[in-house]
This record gives C-alpha cells, structure tokens and sequence, in this order.
C-alpha cells in the first residue's frame, strides 16, 4: 500500500510532499495506484504517543476497551499509547500484557505498549513480576501503580532500583495518601468555601520531593505523572538543574481547566490529581515551554454514565482526553505563543516515546522511518460534542466547549487509521495492520 | 425563587422576606387550629440521605401546618440503601409529582445537582449538603437573633451592625457556612474562633475575621456567640488531643457565660454535647435560644416552602 500526502506543513513551517509506502516514509512516489491525501493548509505532525492511558480491558468493558480505545486514540491522532495497568486482573504478570498487547495488535488502530504494575494488585507492598513483564512478547519499560501511588519509601526505592536492570522506568503518581483521605478537590479558598474535603499541592510536591531524591541517590530514572502545581514544577526544575533523571508530564486539562469549574458540582470536572488554581495552569504551561515538563499525557480515564451522573463525592475521578488532547494542547499553549508545533512534535510524540522506549519516533518523516502521521487542520474550530468522541467514556470536560483545529488524518505504521476526518473502518484497519 | 441551595444567592431583600414570612407564620403556632390552607394539594417529599429526626421532623410540622401532603423518604430501610441512586431516586420522585424536595445528603452539592440535573422539575430545598450549607438553619438562626434583638418590632429589620461570633468545628460545618453568608448580607459583623485544625486552609475570601482564642472573644462581648457541635470522630483524627483539651479552651462554660454582657445569647443548632462544647449552666441559661431555635426552624421551614411553592418572586 501506498500513500502521497501532497502540499503539507511540517512542524517546522517547511511545506513538502511526503511518500509512505511498505509502511515507511521513501523518497519518491515509485508505485502507481496510490492513494492521494491533499494536506494543503494542513500541518503534518509526527504521529501521537500518549505515555498515559486507560484502556480498562481487561475487566471494565463497560467502560472502554482495547478497541475502543484505540479508535479515540486514532481519532485524536495518536499512533501509539501505553496503557496503564489497573485493569482486573492487574498488569501485574507477563499474562496480562501480553493480551493487552495482543488486543492492541490485533485492531491494529494504534500500538499498545502495556504498563506494568510496580507492585503486585497495586497494593503497595511486594513487587509484582517486573522482569517477567520485561521480559515478556509484551517487553514492558513503564512500570506504574497509577491511581495509586508508591506511597512506602522503601518499597519506592526497590522499584527504582530494581526497574532499572530491566532498562525500564518508574511512573509515579505523586500522592501523599494520608494526607488526601477523602479528598475530593484542590484544597484552597474554593474547597472551604464548597464544603469539598481537599487535596493539598503538598501530597503532590512532597512526594515528587522524596523520589526525585530517591531517584539520585540509587541512580534511577524516576517519570512524574500528571504534574498539577506549580510547587512540583519547581521541585521537578530544582532536581533537573541537579542532574536527577527525572522526566514529567502535564495532563491536557491540567493545562487548560482550573478548580472553579468545580464550583457547579458537575462530576465531569472531577480528576485525579485535581483541577487547580490559575497559577499552577500558568506555571504548567511556562514548564512545558521551558522543558521542564518533558510531555503532555492525556490520563484518558473513560468511566460509564452512572460513575459521573450522581453527587461529587460519589463521582469517578478522571475525564476522557484522547479525542480532545491535541485541540486542547493548541488553544492552551499553541494559541498562546509559548509552544510552536514543532515543540508540540516533541512533548506530544518524541519526548514521550523516547520515555517510554518506544522506537520507530526518534526521527520523524525520515525516509526509512516507520510513517506513522497525524494531518492537523489548525484553522478549524468546532464546539465539542458528543460526536466528536469514539470511546465508549463521554465523560469529558470539554463538552459544548470551543476548541480549535482538527484531525484530519491519521496513518500509523503507513495505512490510514483516519481519513477525511473520520475513523476508518476496523476491517480495513485490521486488515493493513496484518498484511500491510 | 425556585429553590433554595444556598445562603450565598439571597439578596437582602430575599432574605428579609423571608424572615417576614416567617413572623406571620409563627402566629399559625399559637392559633387553637394550627393549620393554614396555602399549600392544599401539593406534595412536598422529606429526602433523606443522611439520618436527621430533628431537621426531618421539623420540615414536614411545616408542611402539614400549610396543609400539603408530605412524604418521608428515608435511607433507613428504603432503595436509598440498596444502593438506589440519586438519581433514580428523583426521578421516582419526580414520576410521583413532587412540588418540592428537601433533601439531607451526606454529599456537598448533592441538592445543587438535583435542581440542575433535569431529572425531577420540582423545587429543592437543602436541608443539609456535607460539610457545604444548611440554610434553613441559618435563615432560622437570623430569624432567632432578630426576634431577641428588636422583638415585635423585628419585620423589615436586618441585622445591621450586630456582633456574632461562631465556635467551633467551623471546617466540618455546614451552620457555619450558611450562617456566615446569611448574617453577613443581613448586616451582621462575625468572628470565628476555633483551633487551626478546625478552620478550613483559606478563608480569606470570607466576610469573617478569625482567631483561636474563646477567651478574648468572649471579653470582646458579642451580641451573639454560636456554639458548633463537636463530633467525637474529630479527636480520633488528630483534630485536637483530646475531649478534655477541647472543653478546656473551646468550651462555653458556666465561667465564660457569666463574663458575657447580660443581653448577649448563647446559641446552638443541636443537638449539644453537654460538657463538651456547651455546659449545662450555659445552655439551660435565659441567655440560650436553643429551644428558640427549634420553635422558629417550623415557622422559618413554614415561610420557605411557601415562598418556593407560592410563586412569590421573593
């Protein structure tokens, strides 16, 4: 199979043809029959990684599958996510990511690189079976308990250091548990006044503080997940100018929404960590434009209807944010001038596939390089609907809000996950993914 | 007025009204027949999530002495506690045609997101949200402190310029926010006291100033002083060390009541831990309202579902 994409913009503001064919970018179009995608006014990114993802299969169909996740992954313009190991059974055995990756091969929409748990059943005690998963079909890199947090010192520095002789790297959900018992939302002037028990910064930041050091002191390469106050951002700035290996991530709607959505008692606004005040979501986005903050993640966190349509204490945490990642990245930092898109190539496909050691990412459009492209309309605007989601979660924050730009197009691996803005369909996709 | 959420949206005049309402209403309890005909043939459903006697009972006196229909529908014993939704249940409620929903729940902005759910149509009235609102307590707490100010004079009247200072476990409470809101647009100055642990992180948003000392309350001699209750689970979580501590430094005792100027009262939402944030001197005092408060919650419940159901715009 063979694709031209005519007349695009590359993130560096350079306009060009490109030719994919056998899966790969070559430097001319050789074969007839191709198919032609006009990317006039259209800007070519390289394709999306997402290192955080919730894809709830095995064990919460209800709320999203390998499938479905992986069709609003595409439709958001992802070629590949790393899907978090709190399913049931947990990612915790080199069985369990296997299937996970075997499902995400399978649909063929995107990869499916599977997280291993740090600790077995996300209890927080003993280690789960990180070098089977490693050394699993699967070949594991991110360990992480997300949802939960690493909360024991030892146990965090064994994982540091054990993860280490697997090549692999720790994700962290940096939260103090004893001190977020019960927490429902930023603790603050808006938290007293709505009656909402908080969730301090300081359970973000002290942890973040203890494994960045925990990280140099054994030498380890420590991920920060879902940064969310500008207290962990001078934390994280601090340990990088000291030469920890540390790398963080921001979440879409950390860098756009703040608490005062809260204020209205709509559980869709409701996350973990929590939406915070306008000067963490300003310092967020001074440190991706800084690097400080390495990438943006969605933690795609589709929940069913009834987790969200009740009080907010007895709400879900978590938003769905793969359809929306790249219209929200553009109108927080795009729109704003701190990020160009070729910054935008990096935190939301280089940087985080090189976390992740996910390979084919390292040199983008390159002939030879694995063609996997996402066609980015930046001039269309839309209000974001329902119809705009493919996962089974409607549960974003987003919804009858204006955001610009569109995915026009995706291709992963060089056939068409996407075209003229809509899925293409899982036969087709399936099909190329195993005979393309 | 639709619904009544929080004390945070009454405007002034909202509020006056209200307590005006309530005036007329508290001469129903002193007729021979204790009833008036206003809300013949509209249902008003008691939702209760958490338990409360004193409130539900409180609300449906009310609603029978305005001649609707009251339904009680309590967790205890009901789908509630099977597991039945929020929203389920509303939308049951709203297929048995519900005029008004007071609704108790232990959940913050659980009445906020029944009346902007489009689940059930009928008006809502918090009667207690979480650690959120309560602002029947509040509307009756005002309604309390004007009768003991001006008397038969009180209707029209705010609370302009009086000194109200709230003790306690302001962080946890509900009375506290309301009354806070509530007081504040009626003209009232408040001071809250209690340990740093007790307070919530940041209220500098609020019309208040804070301290941590009851003694040098007292002598500053309010007009007011409001008792919170005290939960027993607040010590076992580190809140303070100790029952004894708390009575010690928090505590309205006999010694404290008599250093208070002779027209202050001394007010409490109950029900009172006797000996612990309250002693038995100071509640059973001239200076208490506490029974007060309880007679005016009917006459001010009273005014509020006739406001709601009345269509006044008040």
């Amino acid at each position: 199979m063979s694709i031209r994409i005519t007349g695009a913009t590359l993130p560096d503001g350079t306009s060009t043809d490109l030719f994919i064919e056998n899966g790969v970018f070559v430097d001319k179009d050789t074969s007839t029959g191709s198919t032609t995608v006009d990317a006039d006014g259209l800007i070519a990114l390289p394709g999306l990684v997402d290192l955080h993802t919730h894809l709830r299969e095995p064990g919460f169909e209800q709320s999203e599958t390998v499938l479905t996740g992986s069709r609003a992954a595409a439709m958001g313009g992802f070629t590949a996510v790393f899907a978090m190991a709190n399913t049931l059974p947990v990612q915790d055995t080199a069985g369990v990511v296997e299937q996970v990756q075997a499902l995400g091969a399978r649909h063929g929409y995107v990869t499916v690189r599977p997280i291993g748990a740090v600790t077995a059943g996300l209890a927080g005690e003993r280690l789960s079976e990180i070098g089977a998963m490693a050394q699993s079909r699967a070949k594991v890199r991110v360990f992480s308990d997300d949802g939960h947090c690493v909360s024991d010192a030892l146990l965090m520095r064994r994982a540091l250091e054990y993860v280490t002789t697997f090549g692999g790297v720790v994700a962290q959900h940096a939260q103090e548990p004893r001190l977020t018992l019960g927490a429902q939302m930023n603790e603050g002037a808006l938290s007293s006044e709505l009656g909402l028990a908080g969730w301090p910064a300081v359970a973000e930041e002290s942890i973040i503080a203890r494994d960045v050091l925990l990280a140099q002191h054994v030498g380890a390469r420590l991920h920060v997940c879902h940064v969310s106050t500008a207290g962990s951002v001078d934390v994280i700035r601090w340990a990088k100018a000291r030469g920890i290996a540390v790398t963080a991530e921001a979440t879409p709607h950390h860098l756009l929404l703040t608490e005062e959505l809260a204020r209205g008692y709509d559980s869709r606004f409701k996350v973990n960590p929590p939406l915070r005040r306008d000067e963490d979501v300003l310092a967020l986005r001074a440190a991706l434009a800084d690097g400080t903050i390495d990438i943006v993640a969605t933690d795609h966190a589709p929940h069913p209807v009834e987790a969200k349509d009740c009080a907010w204490d007895e709400a879900a945490n978590g938003m769905v944010g793969l359809e929306s990642a790249l219209s929200v990245v553009h109108t927080a930092v795009v729109a704003s001038g701190e990020l160009g898109w070729s910054d935008v190539a990096r935190v939301l496909s280089g940087k985080p596939a090189e976390i992740g050691l996910l390979s084919g990412y390292d040199t983008p459009f390159r002939v030879g390089s694995p063609a996997n492209v996402t066609l980015y309309d930046p001039s269309a605007t839309r209000t974001f609907a329902v119809s705009d989601l493919r996962g089974k979660g409607l549960n974003s924050p987003y919804l009858g809000r204006e955001l610009p730009g569109r995915v026009i197009a995706t291709l992963h691996d060089g056939y068409a996950t996407v075209l003229d803005g809509e899925l293409v369909d899982g036969d087709t996709v399936a099909r190329a993914a195993h005979h393309g | 007025m639709r619904h009544l959420l929080s004390t945070k949206d009454l405007t002034r005049d909202n509020a006056i009204a209200i307590l005006d309402v309530a005036e007329d209403m508290a001469g129903v309890a002193d007729r021979e027949v204790k009833k008036l005909p206003a809300l013949r043939g509209k249902t008003v459903v008691n939702l209760f999530f958490e338990d409360s006697t004193r409130t539900r009972v409180s609300f449906e006196v009310a609603a029978k002495r305005l001649s609707a229909d009251v339904i009680n529908f309590s967790a205890k014993g009901s789908s509630v506690s099977k597991g039945e939704s929020l929203k389920d249940t509303a939308q049951t409620l709203a297929a048995m045609g519900a005029d008004v929903v007071v609704i108790r729940h232990a959940a913050s902005g659980a009445p906020k997101v029944l009346a902007d759910s489009g689940w059930i149509d009928a008006g809502i009235v918090n009667a207690g949200d979480g650690t959120h609102e309560h602002p029947t307590q509040a509307l009756l707490d005002a309604f309390t402190i004007r009768r003991r100010l001006y008397g038969p004079d009180s209707r029209g009247r705010g609370l302009d310029g009086t000194t109200v200072t709230i003790v306690g476990d302001i962080l946890h409470s509900r009375v506290a926010r309301s009354n806070i809101w509530l007081l504040t647009t009626l003209g009232a100055s408040l001071r809250l006291v209690a340990p740093a642990t007790l307070l919530p992180v940041n209220t500098s948003g609020w019309p208040v100033t804070v301290g941590y000392d009851l003694d040098a309350a007292v002598d500053a001699g309010p007009d007011v002083v409001m008792m919170l209750r005290i939960q027993a689970e607040r010590m076992n979580a580190s809140f303070f060390p100790s029952a004894r501590e708390y009575s010690r430094q928090w505590g309205l005792d006999d010694e404290r009541v008599a250093r208070l100027p002779a027209g202050s009262i001394v007010m409490h939402p109950g029900p009172m831990n006797r000996g612990l944030e309250i002693s038995a001197g100071a509640a059973d005092s001239a200076q208490s309202t506490v029974l007060e408060q309880v007679a005016n919650g009917v006459s001010i419940r009273m005014a509020v579902l006739f406001h709601l159901l009345s269509g006044s715009d008040a």
